[in-house]
C-alpha cells in the first residue's frame, strides 16, 4: 500500500473523533494487558526466560550471515529453495513467477506482515491470479481492502455491525434475509467460504514467526489453524519470510514461543504451533511437492550494526501496540503504513525512509512501557529518540520546531539564565491566573488549551521554592502545612 | 537472485566485521543444540506430568478420557461421539487402524487423508508436554497432517508414557527416534496443538472452532502395549 505516514497527524484526529474506534480501542486496552499479565504471573520464570530470549537473538544478529546460509542448506537438503530479496519489488516477482509456474489460479494465504509489506495481493491480483486471506481479521479486511490495523489482531478495529455490512456486501451469492446478529454467525459464514477456497486453492502462501537454522524449518503460529490447512492442502507451499526471523536451533524457537502468545494475547501457548520442512516426505500421504521461501531483505541489512540494530530481534508480538497510550487513542491505521504503534514508529522510517516518516517517532511520549513489556526487552523509546535526533541533524525538520529547539537548547545550557526566565514566566502566568487558578485559553498554547486548561503554576519555581527551604518530608507534613 | 543474495550475505559481512570473527560460537550453538532455561511447571515425576498436562488442556477448552489400553479406544470413541451427539462416522489415521475397531460395528470408518466432508477424524500423537497440555504429531505415511485440520472433531490417542515435561523433552525423543545426530530427523510437519481452534477476531470475542477444528478431545493410554 501506499503510506500515508506523512499525514500521520491528519490521520490522528480523525481516529480521535471516530467514537467507534475508540470503542473499539478501550476494548483491546482492557483486555491484552490484563490477560498478558495473568500469563506472566503463572510462569515464575517468565522474566528470565525474556533475557534469554533477547540474548538468542543478539547472538543470532551477531551471526546473521553464518545462520543464514547453514538455514539455506537445510532448506535444500529437504528438497526447498530459498529465494533471496533485496527488496518488495524482487519478493513479489519471486512469488507471482512461482504461482505462474504452477499454473495456479488461487492462491490461500495465511496472516503475513511481511505480506502486507510487499503488498504481495495487489501484485498477485494484477498477475491474474486470486489471493484469498484465510485469517478471520484479514479475511474481512482484504474484503474491505483496509490495511490491518495491528500486528496480530488485523480487524481490531472495526464493529461487528460492519463486519456484517462487509458481508452481505461481498457474499451476494448468499440469502439476503439471513441473520448475521452475532459473532458466531459472522464466523460460521467466514469459515463455510474459506473452506472451499482451502480445498480448491493451487499454492499456499504463509509468513513464517521463526526460521531455523538447525534443521530449515520455518514456524507458524496461529491460533485459528488457518495455516495449516493452507500448506498443508495445496501442492505448493510459500514462505515469505525476513532474513531477521532466524533463529538457531529447535530449543531456541522453543525458548521464543514460551515469551510470544503469553506477550501477544496471554495465551500460555497458542493453539497452532507448526514447524515445516521441505517437501512432502515420498511416502506421505499429503503435503506441498514444492516448498519455497522467500527470503526478503527489504533495507534490514543496512540496520545492522547502527543504532536501530536491536528492532531485528522483534517477533511481532504486538505487546508494545497494546500498552502504548498513543497507540490506544489512535489505533494502527493513523500511523499510514501496515505497521503501527513503537514497533511501527521504530521500523517503519528504516524500511521506507526517514523522510516519508518523520512525523512517527515523536508519535511517543516516551512513557517506556513498550520497553518494559517487550519479550525481546527491545529498547524501543532509545530508537524513538535515535530517530528525532537523527531527523534533526538532516537539517529536513520545520524551521520554526528547529528554532524553537535551539532556543531551548541555548537556554537549558545556561543555568543561570534559565531560571531567571523560568522565575519571570511563571511568576507572570501565577499573577495572571490568580483568580480563576487556571486558563482556558492561552496565546501559543492552543494546542493544550483546546482540550483542557492549563493550571495556573502558584508564583513560584520548584527550585526557588526548594531554596527557600520548602524540602518537603515523607511524612507529607510540609504540604499539610502548606497547602497549594 | 543470486545477486541478491551476495549483496545481502555481503553487507552483512561487512557489518558484522566477521574477517575478523570466525562464527565458532554459532557453529558450536547448531552442533550441541543447548538446552537453554526451562521453566520448573513441567518438572515431576510421570504422573503427576498426565495430571498437569490433562489440567492444562483442560483450561485451553479440550477435553480427556483416560483408558487403560489402546483396545480401549473404539469405545472411548463411540462414546464420545454419541454423548455429544455426533454422526457415528470417523476417519481413522493408519496409526490406529490396528486397533479393534470390530467391536463398534456401529461406528463408519474410513481412511486416507482428510476430505472436506469428514466430521470426525482420530489419530495418534508422538508427544504430550505437561507444561501447557501441548499435544505434538508428526507427519508420515502414518499421520497424515491434514487429519488433525480439516475435520471439525479431531479425538487424538497419546500413549500416558508419551508426555514429557517440556517441548524440549519431545525433541529430544524426535532427535533420537529419527536419526544419528546429523541426519534430518524432522518429518516435513510437526504441529503442537493446544486446544481446538479458536478465533477472536470479531470485538474480540472468543469463539472456538474457527478454521480448525472445534472440538479436541484427547483419549490417554495408560499402556499402550497391551
Amino acid at each position: 500500500m501506499e503510506p500515508t505516514t506523512r499525514q500521520f497527524k491528519d490521520n490522528a484526529k480523525e481516529a480521535l473523533v471516530d467514537a467507534q474506534l475508540q470503542d473499539a480501542l478501550a476494548k483491546l486496552g482492557r483486555g491484552f494487558p490484563l490477560r498478558r499479565l495473568e500469563a506472566a504471573a503463572r510462569l515464575p520464570e517468565f522474566e528470565a526466560l525474556r533475557d534469554e530470549a533477547r540474548e538468542i537473538k543478539n547472538h543470532v544478529l551477531d551471526n546473521l550471515d553464518f545462520y543464514l546460509e547453514a538455514y539455506e542448506a537445510k532448506v535444500v537438503a529437504s528438497g526447498g529453495q530459498v529465494h533471496w530479496c533485496k527488496d518488495a519489488e524482487d519478493a513479489r516477482r519471486t512469488i507471482a513467477e512461482i504461482c505462474q509456474k504452477a499454473g495456479a489460479k488461487t492462491v490461500t494465504k495465511s496472516k503475513s506482515m511481511i505480506g502486507e509489506e510487499i503488498a504481495i495481493n495487489d501484485y498477485l491480483e494484477d498477475a491474474g491470479i486470486t489471493p484469498v486471506e484465510t485469517d478471520l481479521g484479514e479475511y474481512i479486511i482484504q474484503l474491505r481492502r483496509e490495511p490491518p490495523s495491528h500486528i496480530i489482531a488485523p480487524a481490531i478495529h472495526l464493529s461487528m455491525g460492519q463486519v456484517e455490512e462487509t458481508f452481505r456486501e461481498s457474499h451476494q451469492d448468499l440469502d439476503p434475509a439471513r441473520s448475521l446478529d452475532e459473532p458466531r454467525k459472522l464466523l460460521e459464514e467466514a469459515r463455510n467460504k474459506l473452506r472451499t477456497e482451502f480445498l480448491g486453492a493451487d499454492v499456499g502462501l504463509t509468513g513464517a514467526n521463526m526460521l531455523i537454522a538447525e534443521t530449515g524449518s520455518n514456524v507458524l503460529v496461529t491460533n485459528e489453524g488457518n495455516a495449516d490447512l493452507t500448506y498443508s492442502l495445496p501442492r505448493v507451499h510459500i514462505v515469505m519470510a525476513s532474513l531477521e526471523k532466524i533463529v538457531p536451533t529447535l530449543e531456541d524457537a522453543s525458548t521464543i514461543l514460551r515469551v510470544l502468545a503469553r506477550s501477544a494475547t496471554g495465551q500460555d501457548m497458542s493453539v497452532y504451533t507448526t514447524f515445516c520442512t521441505g517437501v512432502r516426505r515420498p511416502e506421505d500421504l499429503d503435503g506441498p511437492d514444492e516448498y519455497h521461501v522467500v527470503l526478503l531483505d527489504n533495507g534490514r541489512s543496512q540496520l545492522i550494526g547502527t543504532e536501530f540494530h536491536e528492532m531485528l530481534r522483534c517477533i511481532r508480538c504486538g505487546a508494545c501496540l497494546n500498552h502504548c497510550p498513543v497507540y490506544r487513542s489512535v489505533g494502527g491505521h493513523a500511523y499510514g503504513w501496515v505497521y503501527s504503534g513503537p514497533m511501527g514508529a521504530v521500523l517503519i522510517p528504516g524500511l521506507i525512509g526517514m523522510d516519508e516518516a518523520a512525523e512517527l517517532p515523536n508519535a511517543s511520549t516516551l512513557c517506556g512501557r513498550c520497553e518494559s513489556v517487550c519479550p525481546m526487552r527491545i529498547p524501543l523509546p532509545k530508537m524513538l529518540r535515535a530517530w528525532r535526533q537523527k531527523h534533526y541533524e538532516s537539517k529536513r525538520s520545520g524551521a520554526l520546531g528547529r528554532w524553537m529547539l535551539g532556543a531551548w537548547a541555548a537556554l537549558a545550557r545556561r543555568p543561570k539564565l534559565y531560571r531567571r526566565m523560568m522565575g519571570l514566566g511563571v511568576a507572570i502566568l501565577g499573577q495572571m491566573g490568580r483568580r480563576h487558578g487556571r486558563f482556558r485559553r492561552l496565546p501559543f498554547a492552543g494546542g493544550w488549551t483546546g482540550g483542557r486548561d492549563l493550571p495556573a503554576p502558584n508564583g513560584d519555581t520548584f527550585v526557588a521554592q526548594w531554596h527557600r527551604g520548602a524540602r518537603g518530608d515523607a511524612s507529607g507534613d510540609w504540604l499539610r502545612k502548606n497547602p497549594p | 537472485m543470486t545477486d541478491a543474495r551476495r549483496e545481502i550475505l555481503g553487507t552483512l559481512r561487512s557489518a558484522l566485521n566477521r574477517n575478523q570473527r570466525p562464527p565458532n560460537a554459532a557453529r558450536r550453538r547448531l552442533t550441541e543444540h543447548p538446552v537453554n532455561l526451562v521453566p520448573g511447571r513441567g518438572q515431576a515425576d510421570p504422573e503427576t506430568q498426565v495430571g498437569l498436562f490433562s489440567n492444562e488442556a483442560i483450561r485451553v477448552e479440550a477435553t480427556i478420557s483416560r483408558i487403560d489400553d489402546m483396545a480401549g479406544v473404539p469405545g472411548a470413541v463411540s462414546k464420545y461421539l454419541v454423548e455429544n451427539n455426533l454422526p457415528a462416522e470417523i476417519r481413522v489415521s493408519p496409526s490406529l487402524q490396528g486397533v479393534p475397531w470390530t467391536g463398534q460395528p456401529m461406528l463408519n470408518l474410513t481412511d486416507g487423508i482428510a476430505q472436506g466432508s469428514d466430521s470426525a477424524s482420530i489419530s495418534r500423537a508422538f508427544g504430550g508436554v505437561a507444561e501447557t497440555g501441548t499435544l505434538v504429531f508428526l507427519s508420515g505415511p502414518e499421520n497424515p497432517t491434514t487429519l488433525n485440520f480439516v475435520p471439525p472433531i479431531h479425538i487424538a490417542v497419546i500413549a500416558a508414557t508419551d508426555i514429557d515435561g517440556d517441548y524440549e523433552a519431545v525433541w529430544a525423543r524426535l532427535r533420537a527416534q529419527f536419526g544419528p545426530e546429523s541426519a534430518d530427523f524432522m518429518p516435513r510437519t510437526v504441529n503442537w496443538i493446544t486446544g481446538p481452534s479458536r478465533t477472536a477476531d470479531i470485538e474480540q470475542t472468543l469463539l472456538l472452532g474457527a478454521h480448525g477444528p472445534q472440538q479436541l478431545h484427547i483419549i490417554i493410554v495408560d499402556d499402550p502395549e497391551t
